[in-house]
């Protein structure tokens, strides 16, 4: 390798280095802004949530969906730590179902305990696929798992995963 | 071993290799493609939730996959084309491109058809969907500045550039269904640990894998012949081929 080379392969090295720090800086500075969605421990454990439309990620709880009239529908929405109340009035995806990763666009109503009101759920499938017989033998032990609920603000996700440690 | 891989990087060298070379990797992958489509979305179980929705993961995962692994490979090419000026490498890097983008935009079309049924929404701006689309866009920044200057040799390099810097998007899109939230689901096939797909689903899919990647190096291989040529156009060998070629008509 000659010396002009070895400048160009320092250059081309630096620059990929010094972009990757920079990527890796902006992510951690926006880590809020990159999370699609929050989830009911960052609602609940917010001092004030912005009355804007946010969205609401979390598991369908077990036995939790009431249907009123019409189309309204109440469900909990619930992650590996907290549970929140969530109001929705439309068509549900096809895919919507108890034990079922969701997304809720709405807004955050603090009183009475807090509910979420939402405008639109989208239907969050997680990354196992399997045939409905072999689904049927382990959905008793199973169901589905709240790990891919990240918190999206650092003061609930130190907590959970202290939490998490002591389960351990 | 050395000798050869220098010898290879000699355009007349590589185009002969490549020539030897496409045949078997295209015919293969085509033979390979057809089975594992037949298999996936034929005779592999339906899924216990999306039924046969599901299927579209035979088209899906391995064009993201590859689309990724193009990237790389690109991106590498382009850093041998910036440090060690490789004629070969810029043109295989331009060669890579096109095939990338196309992978690419079949990834985000098929897993938008998949994400209206499946999700409620074609389109949502999570990170993972985000990070896939600027590299469609980067692709295309290397297809568009590969060919914009007059002097092929600095159009070429100009382009290496964006190659290079853009290799920062790559870990990006793997691992943002990892670090933050995102509507799409995490890693089924690449992830450790148990894998997230039974069997007789996951066969044909690492079949569908092998088929894309072999199909796609075919691509690159028979777009970096027709580059070589165009480059060379007025050096001895290819004035040679040319008479043999010519000489072997009817």
């Amino acid at each position: 390798m000659t010396r002009v080379q070895r400048y160009r392969l320092i250059g081309v090295v630096c620059v990929v280095a010094g972009l990757g720090v920079a990527a890796l800086l902006a992510s951690q500075a926006f880590r809020e802004n990159l999370m699609y969605f929050y989830t009911p421990s960052d609602l609940l454990a917010a001092e004030s949530v912005p009355d804007r439309r946010l969205r609401l990620g979390g598991m369908v709880e077990a036995g939790s969906v009431q249907r009123g009239e019409g189309l309204v529908v109440g469900f909990v929405v619930a992650d590996c730590a907290q549970a929140v109340a969530v109001e929705y009035e439309g068509i549900l995806p096809d895919l919507f179902r108890e034990g079922q990763g969701i997304v809720a666009m709405g807004r955050w109503q603090t009183e009475a305990g807090g509910r979420f009101i939402a405008d639109e759920v989208l239907a969050k499938h997680d990354e196992n696929y399997m045939p409905p017989d072999l689904a049927e033998a382990m959905m008793s032990e199973t169901g589905h798992a709240c790990e891919p609920f990240k918190s999206a603000m650092e003061v609930s996700a130190v907590r959970r995963d202290a939490g998490a440690v002591n389960d351990r | 071993m050395w000798t050869w891989f220098h010898r290879l990087a000699s355009p007349p060298s590589f185009f002969r290799f490549a020539d030897r070379l496409a045949p078997w990797v295209g015919g293969l992958g085509f033979v390979l493609l057809a089975i594992g489509w037949t298999w996936g979305l034929v005779y592999a179980p339906p899924d216990y939730q999306q039924g046969d929705a599901f299927r579209i993961i035979y088209v899906h995962v391995p064009a993201a996959a590859l689309s990724l692994g193009l990237y790389t490979g690109m991106a590498i090419a382009g850093a041998c084309a910036l440090i060690w000026r490789m004629k070969l490498a810029e043109v295989v890097m331009l060669a890579m491109a096109p095939v990338g983008m196309v992978l690419t935009a079949v990834t985000l079309l098929t897993g938008m058809l998949w994400g209206k049924p499946m999700w409620g929404a074609w389109w949502v701006w999570d990170a993972r969907l985000t990070a896939e689309l600027v590299l469609l866009f980067l692709f295309l920044g290397v297809i568009v500045l590969g060919d914009a200057i007059e002097d092929p040799r600095r159009s070429a390099r100009a382009a290496a550039w964006i190659a290079v810097v853009g290799i920062v998007n790559v870990p990006i899109v793997k691992f943002s269904v990892n670090w933050w939230n995102s509507l799409h689901q995490g890693a089924t096939v690449l992830s450790f640990g148990k894998p997230a797909i039974t069997v007789d689903m996951a066969i044909p899919l690492y079949i569908c894998l092998l088929a894309t990647a072999l199909l796609a190096a075919h691509a690159v291989l028979r777009r970096a012949q027709v580059r070589l040529l165009q480059r060379e156009a007025r050096t001895q060998w290819v004035k040679a081929l040319r008479a043999q070629e010519l000489g072997a008509l009817p």
